[in-house]
């Protein structure tokens, strides 16, 4: 365990911001550190806090090795500040700034709406590990465990990324929300997390897939386009987190298309052709394709609610401010401030779904759904391709965007998956089809079963084509404390 | 924005609250439809509201009073999970023409200050029960609550971002709630009535903010207790059952003149004025309370008062134009006065007391009108006791003197009750005769020597309680010079002078939130700061913000 009373911050904590030189900051991660740590020993099981895990930390920002892998004890995890490079000359790159050199401090007219974001984007980032805290009991493999865990102690590290920001650059409100980072929990009835879908529980590991596919990715397009802010530490920040994140979406594709790969794989030996011959399907123990469609379906539309109302004025304030850029914004070619421009929009006119132009400026969190959507397409396509090689006639498909909404214009109206606005009682029958009920949960509750051989995999799920770190097939990836 | 408004209304129409009763306890949901907008352009989004909103509230609010009396603790509380209240309607301001803004803040206010004197007029407390973000006029909405409970789930905070987000005030009410009511430290208010986020948690309890924060998971819990609590505690008697407040009989004619069955209100719109005539009661006076009680709400002093209540209402908002009011009296004024005394001599029943303070409401309504107001004391009429206070409120007041040829009606005269010396007082918490007389006390107690004696033309110019007396050769060319004159001077003039004349004497929360607040945030309502196409309410909402001329005026 780490020594919480002389912890040296500076050999402890990765990091290239300097810290044993700036004392204001020391001084509050000092403070905060050991309520860190708390939240984590309570959050994970003890078994698992004594086990060596093989784990990546990041310990520079050289592209070239800015990781190391080595056994590590989660709490003692090296959980590093690291900001991307600064770039030379760096200026805003969108709003009404645009052109001016990037800011190195907090404008104070901006203080609290930045403030908010990163606060925002913090509270997600300790709550997927709440969420899933569960999950290493039932882990398919010690691989599939490291994969949890390395995602895990990441989103750990973004926190502190984020608590870095806060406690250098909003002085005293920023400790404080600092410290309410870590007082908030996922699904606690007394101080949930800020965002609904942050506070359902992840029940199963391909809900964790599903939810590292879908859910982490819309992490990724929110710290896309803060990468962009003309805040030149909080993109800095972000930038590097990125790099990171990567790996997180790479464990939900791999994991989706391991547990599709082994479906059809099975159907295939047992000889079943009809990818909808559920129960024959289940009975061999593994996830039938049409209620991994309907994970995916569920997944899905919950991410898309994360993106706010399709008109927003928080939106337009960020990016007009230059505080928040659009996903890949350099690469765009327009003014950067979306002077008179619009911007395609679904609406309800009169119970009919229509799409008009709004002011660009208004609606950059559709724009970032859009690219959202787009980039996760990208996933389905290549399961659908293994589907495909495997011989199975079945093709997943990403629902209509209208489909399974809480929040924005689509919000309390029937839309199938396929975007047709239907009756109550349409719905009511389509729902089994269309959604995960109780039924599927069991079921795929009843395969979660723990695998702790090296090398071996629970029957549901294939093993990956390569290691992490390119080690062999029966590396033991989790060394599990035996109590 | 020339669409008549309506500000009758009832349950069943309902489309933002609904109530549960439970027993003393009501709950009091906000539930805001979006799409219920009284104007086309808006959506009521996060339990934003507009005027539609404070309407309904104005009836719950009313109705608690008179239809459900059972009532001790109300709950305002939202129906949206995640939110309380956003506030005042952005985009429904940003639209509003400058008129329409200032009437929605001024029946706003006026509503914030019925159920926040619920307690001390009706012994009905109101609870502002707070999960979810509560800002601007949402906050407003709880300041004039009794008891602000707030949740402690680290995100609810309570919030004034009105001069950080559109470059306008927490005008109705906020700003004064905190420092007079509330009676937060002004740096810590400063600092308050200057950021988005508001505050939260114990830091909210310590600047006084709210009066409780609760464990988020006990809150629903917590509330009922200290409702349960606040019930037991009260004073207030328990009474079987209210009384219904049925739709009025009202009728607007081609001309928009009104005629309720105690009142008219005849239009002249070439001349800018309408003139309210209030009629005396057409019966004798129940006999005791049991018998108003019987006859409810056609009782004449609640009928009288109902119908006065909305042509008010009505004619602020919807005849802007008609920027002088004549009001006249006719009937008989013993009669009235008997009506007027079952009241007074039970003021302890619950609905004699109700009526009178729903009466000390409407003449408060009165003062803060921004017409001209003349009151003509003729042959006939009946300005006695509370219809005498009249007298007091308005600008000015004509009396006719002596016989006028061809005029039977009875003589002309003004009889003062115990309603005119403290159970009506003014927004400054003074009677209108010691306002009037403020620079001579003395002549309060003049006045008061003289209560109950019909006072003629000369015995009332005496006494100061009318502006001019005329006789039979002056009355009429005197009167339409002067409504001429009146009606020839800058509306703006006048609504200033008028508004600065009326409450003399000293401050109150109350005068500095209609008085001081409202003058300012109706300045900053005309500034481009605000209001210019590139001023921050204009701009809301586009993603670019306000362009300030930075000069300070």
């Amino acid at each position: 365990m780490l020594d919480l009373i002389n912890v040296s911050y500076d050999t402890q904590i990765p990091n290239n911001v300097g810290l044993s030189e700036d004392k204001t900051v020391l001084k509050a991660l000092e403070k905060w550190h050991p309520g860190y740590i708390n939240w984590w020993n309570d959050l994970i099981p003890d078994k698992f806090q004594q086990s060596l895990v093989y784990l990546r930390t990041a310990v520079s920002v050289d592209p070239k090795g800015w990781a190391k892998f080595d056994y590590v004890k989660m709490p003692e995890y090296r959980w590093g500040i690291l900001l991307a490079p600064q770039v030379e000359g760096r200026t805003i790159p969108c709003g009404e700034h645009m052109g001016k050199p990037a800011w190195q401090e907090v404008p104070g007219e901006y203080r609290n709406m930045m403030k908010r974001l990163i606060v925002i984007q913090g509270d997600t980032e300790p709550a997927s590990v709440e969420q899933q805290r569960f999950l290493g009991k039932t882990a398919p493999s010690l691989y599939d465990m490291r994969n949890l865990f390395q995602v895990n102690v990441e989103e750990g590290r973004h926190l502190w990324a984020m608590v870095y920001l806060l406690q250098k650059y909003f002085g005293k409100d920023g400790r404080e929300e600092a410290n309410d980072l870590l007082l908030r929990s996922s699904g606690s009835e007394e101080a949930p997390r800020m965002l609904g879908a942050f506070n359902e529980e992840t029940p199963d590991w391909l809900s964790f897939f599903m939810f590292t596919y879908f859910t982490d990715r819309d992490g990724k397009m929110q710290l896309e386009s803060l990468a962009q802010s003309g805040f030149d530490p909080l993109s800095r920040t972000c930038r590097f987190m990125l790099t990171e994140e990567a790996h997180h979406m790479f464990v939900g594709e791999t994991g989706v298309g391991r547990t599709i790969e082994r479906t059809c794989q099975v159907m295939n030996e047992n000889g079943i052709t009809d990818p909808y011959d559920v129960d024959k399907i289940r009975a061999l123990g593994v996830i039938d394709l049409p209620t991994i469609q309907k994970k995916m379906n569920l997944h899905y539309t919950l991410s898309l609610d994360l993106f706010g109302q399709e008109v927003s004025t928080n939106a337009a304030n960020a990016f007009n401010s230059g505080i928040k850029g659009r996903f890949l914004e350099h690469r765009i070619d327009d003014d950067h401030q979306l002077k008179g421009d619009t911007y395609k929009v679904w609406d309800m006119v009169d119970g009919k779904l229509v799409q008009h132009e709004v002011p660009a400026l208004t609606a950059i969190n559709m724009r970032l759904r859009d690219d959202y959507s787009r980039d996760a397409a990208g996933g389905v396509g290549r399961w659908n391709k293994l589907i495909a090689k495997m011989g199975v006639q079945f093709e997943m498909k990403l629902p209509h965007e209208s489909f399974n909404r809480k929040i924005g214009v689509f919000a309390g109206h029937n839309f199938d998956p396929e975007g047709n606005l239907v009756s109550g009682a349409e719905y009511d029958a389509g729902m089994a089809d269309w959604l995960p009920n109780h039924a599927d949960g069991d079921f795929i509750q009843s395969l979660m079963v723990s695998v702790t051989e090296p090398g071996q995999y629970a029957g549901w799920i294939s093993p990956p084509k390569v290691g992490i770190d390119n080690k062999p097939g029966d590396f033991e990836y989790v060394k599990l404390h035996m109590a | 924005m020339t669409r008549q408004i309506d500000f009758q209304t009832d349950p069943s129409q309902y489309r933002h609250w609904r109530v549960e009763y439970d027993g003393p306890v009501a709950n009091l949901y906000m539930d805001v439809d979006e799409n219920g907008g009284l104007f086309e352009g808006y959506q009521l989004k996060l339990n934003s509201y507009d005027l539609g909103v404070d309407i309904e509230l104005a009836d719950v609010v009313q109705r608690m009073r008179f239809e459900h009396p059972q009532v001790k603790v109300v709950i305002m509380r939202s129906g949206k999970p995640g939110v309380f209240c956003a506030g005042a309607n952005i985009r429904m301001l940003g639209k509003a023409a400058h008129g329409h803004k200032v009437n929605f803040c001024k029946f706003t206010n006026e509503t914030r200050n019925t159920f926040e004197a619920a307690e001390a007029d009706s012994g009905q407390k109101y609870i502002a029960a707070v999960r979810g973000a509560c800002a601007g006029g949402g906050y407003e909405l709880a300041l004039a609550c009794n008891h602000i409970m707030l949740t402690n789930d680290s995100t609810s905070s309570v919030a004034l971002p009105e001069v950080p987000l559109l470059a306008v005030l927490p005008g109705t009410g906020g700003l004064t709630r905190v420092t007079d009511k509330r009676k937060v430290r002004r740096d810590r208010a400063d600092i308050f009535c200057s950021i988005e986020e508001g505050v939260k948690g114990q830091r909210a309890v310590d600047w006084r903010l709210v009066d409780e924060i609760v464990p988020n998971s006990k809150f629903d819990d917590v509330v009922l207790q200290r409702a349960g609590e606040f019930a037991a505690a009260s004073h207030k008697a328990d009474v079987a059952e209210g009384i219904k407040l049925t739709p009025l009989n009202r009728t607007i004619g081609e001309d928009g003149s009104l005629t309720y069955s105690t009142l008219e209100a005849q239009v002249d719109r070439k001349g800018g004025k309408v003139t309210i005539t209030l009629h005396g009661p057409d019966s004798d006076a129940p006999a005791d309370m049991d018998a108003f009680f019987a006859m409810g709400d056609q009782a004449y002093m609640l009928r009288l008062a109902r119908e006065l209540d909305d042509a008010i209402l009505h004619l602020r908002l919807n005849e802007m134009e008609l920027g002088l009011w004549v009001i006249r009296s006719q009937g008989d004024p013993e009669k009235f006065a008997a009506h007027e005394a079952l009241l007074m001599s039970n003021a302890d029943h619950w609905l004699a007391n109700e009526v009178l303070k729903y009466w000390k409401r409407i003449l408060k309504r009165l003062d803060v009108t921004s017409r001209s107001l003349v009151a003509l004391v003729e042959h006939g009429s009946c300005f006695t006791g509370i219809l005498a206070e009249i007298l007091f409120a308005v600008d000015r007041s004509y009396m006719m003197e002596g016989e006028f040829e061809g005029d039977n009606r009875r003589i002309a005269t003004v009889t003062l009750s115990d309603a005119n010396f403290g159970p009506m007082p003014m927004g400054n918490d003074l009677t209108r005769l010691q306002t009037r007389f403020l620079g001579e006390p003395e002549s309060v107690g003049l006045a008061q020597a003289r209560m109950g004696e019909a006072l003629d033309a000369g015995e009332a110019d005496d006494l100061g309680l009318v502006t001019t007396i005329l006789d039979d050769i002056d009355w009429e060319d005197e009167i339409r010079i002067f409504l001429e004159e009146r009606a020839s001077f800058s509306p703006d003039a006048m609504t200033g002078m008028e508004a600065n004349l009326r409450f003399a004497g000293p401050e109150t929360m109350e005068t500095r939130i209609f008085g001081r607040l409202t003058a300012w945030q109706n300045w900053i309502f005309i500034r481009p700061n605000a209001v210019g196409e590139d001023g921050a309410l204009q701009r809301y909402g586009t993603g670019v913000r306000g362009d300030f001329n930075k000069e300070r005026v």
